[in-house]
């Protein structure tokens, strides 16, 4: 019993983490799948939407308006840094433009530090801090928020995917570039979309782990290797496989930090990070692409 | 309707057609025959804007030569690729949507309906499978999938790039005959082929392109009782051509 007792506190505050870790690695796959590269500026697009949220709530205290503006202004951020830094270049090889990306990263993230300086902002939680009690566990709301929206936002995802022609467009053009082109589709107009998809969900993710974390130019960085991970985890491209891939991650580091210290956190993510690597370098739901 | 003049395509550094000049006139269907690597697939995909090219390709008057890809599908120029490039892990349905992807931004619904009718008319089996997943239908099935597609964009011009490639001579015979079943609609096609006595049969005109440069050109039937052609392109024994059979 003593081992189990607090194992739904591990499993909770996992799931948590990993629910966001997921939202960031949702967004490295859409990317993935429009492009072929990695876009290493996901995790600041985490930070400028919990920083941009914060802003917000400040102007005026409403947090329903805050998500909203937060996820917008980084949508247009997504969108912008797509066509300002990756479409001029003449030369458009994906290990340039993955450079490109991580100069992007640390150019968002000076302007940042210039912009809101080097404290760490509070978002209030969504609904108050009053825990829940589940037999030895408790639950914050804000928990309970980051999953459930969490899950509506993939709900909402998979269905925009399934279900509308652009998104059926941008599966094909990750399916067949070439056939979805002479289909009429315009791959620069779904690289468009999925910059901005991308940069919507890291902010989500940014703004859901604000009140937990706390706001800070610099959370970028770390968010972003993490939901790297989870994608890789789970296999890049697959929105499933991003999904299980945070989740698994999330669960882990947390267990990790319960049982062992919370000092091998970030060890324990990128060990199975580099275990995936060798035993299943597709992925945990990749196909052999 | 498409003419072509002195047109240059390249793939890096490679130059991959030399000065090809061409016509497809409307309703005719004008087969491109050539050995592999002649360059045949480059000229379609030239037409469609998916390879750099220098020199003039005219559709309907309007120069398309540098146009994106999308650009030259919305004047109605559609590709059937080779190897058939079907969005595999798509269900059927799916792909025919796509097909019809520019058409649904402009808010043509009751053609497009009318359409999807029209493509399983042609290809009743697709009609039973639209649930399916491209990726597991037959050769055959995917063959008439990725002409259906092709069709959904409701094209003046078609291009098909090897329809025949990989699938059986009856199936072959069936994709052949729709093909005619086209032109009757009034449908322009220009159609690549290895299997160039059935392509010289449907045919109206016919190029011969070797090593990127068009060498021969004329009615289809003439094309067939050519020695040069007979030869080279339709198999016909060295020794039967030497003693003029």
């Amino acid at each position: 019993m003593d081992i189990f007792a607090p194992l739904l506190q591990y499993l909770i505050s996992g799931l948590t983490n990993g629910a966001i870790y997921a939202l960031i690695a949702l967004g490295f796959g859409i990317i993935y799948n429009a492009t072929t590269i990695i876009n290493f500026a996901q995790g600041e697009m985490v930070m400028l939407g919990a920083m941009a949220a914060i802003s917000f709530y400040h102007l005026h205290p409403s947090l329903p308006l805050a998500f909203a503006a937060g996820m917008g202004v980084v949508t247009v951020v997504g969108v912008v840094f797509e066509r300002l830094a990756l479409r001029p270049v003449k030369d458009p090889s994906p290990i340039t433009l993955i450079i490109i990306t991580v100069g992007g990263a640390v150019f968002i993230k000076g302007a940042a530090m210039m912009l809101w300086g080097k404290d760490a902002y509070p978002l209030p939680p969504f609904t108050g801090n009053v825990p829940i009690y589940l037999g030895t566990a408790t639950v914050l709301p804000q928990n309970l928020w980051v999953m459930g929206l969490t899950a509506a936002l993939v709900l909402a995802l998979e269905a925009f995917f399934r279900l509308t022609l652009a998104g059926k467009a941008m599966r094909a053009c990750a399916y067949n570039n070439r056939a979805a082109r002479l289909m009429g589709i315009s791959a620069g107009r779904m690289v468009q979309l999925s910059f901005g998809l991308a940069a919507a969900l890291g902010a989500g993710a940014g703004i859901l782990i604000a009140p937990l974390t706390l706001g800070v130019y610099d959370m970028g960085l770390m968010l972003g290797l993490k939901g790297f991970s989870a994608a890789i985890i789970g296999g890049l491209g697959s929105l499933l496989g991003g999904v299980l891939g945070g989740l698994v991650l999330g669960v882990a580091e947390s267990l990790a930090t319960g049982f062992i210290s919370s000092g091998y956190r970030d060890a324990v993510a990128f060990l199975l990070l580099l275990l995936v690597l060798f035993l299943r370098p597709q992925g945990l739901m990749g196909g052999g692409k | 309707m498409l003419k072509i003049r002195n047109l240059h395509a390249f793939y890096g550094s490679v130059l991959a057609l030399s000065g090809v000049t061409c016509h497809v006139r409307e309703g005719e269907v004008v087969a491109l025959i050539g050995a592999n690597g002649a360059g045949k697939s480059t000229l379609l995909n030239a037409i469609c804007g998916l390879v750099r090219t220098q020199g003039e390709v005219k559709f309907q008057g309007k120069n398309v030569a540098g146009l994106a890809p999308e650009d030259i599908v919305a004047l109605g120029i559609s590709q059937v690729p080779e190897g058939r490039q079907l969005f595999a892990p798509m269900t059927v349905a799916e792909n025919l949507e796509l097909g019809a992807y520019l058409r649904f931004r402009r808010g043509h619904k009751k053609e497009i309906a009318q359409d999807l009718e029209h493509a399983y008319g042609l290809f009743p089996r697709l009609k039973e499978r639209l649930s399916q997943k491209a990726g597991t239908l037959s050769g055959g099935e995917q063959q008439m999938l990725a002409i259906a597609r092709a069709l959904m964009a409701r094209p003046r011009l078609l291009l098909l790039d090897e329809p025949s490639l990989g699938l059986a001579p009856i199936v072959v015979e069936d994709i052949l005959s729709t093909l005619a079943r086209l032109r009757d609609e009034g449908l322009t096609v220009l159609l690549v082929e290895q299997n160039a006595r059935a392509a010289l049969k449907i045919a109206d005109r016919a190029y011969v392109l070797e090593t990127g440069r068009i060498i021969l050109s004329g009615a289809a039937q003439d094309l067939l009782q050519d020695r040069q052609v007979t030869r080279a392109y339709l198999g016909k024994d060295y020794k039967e051509f030497t003693e003029g059979r």
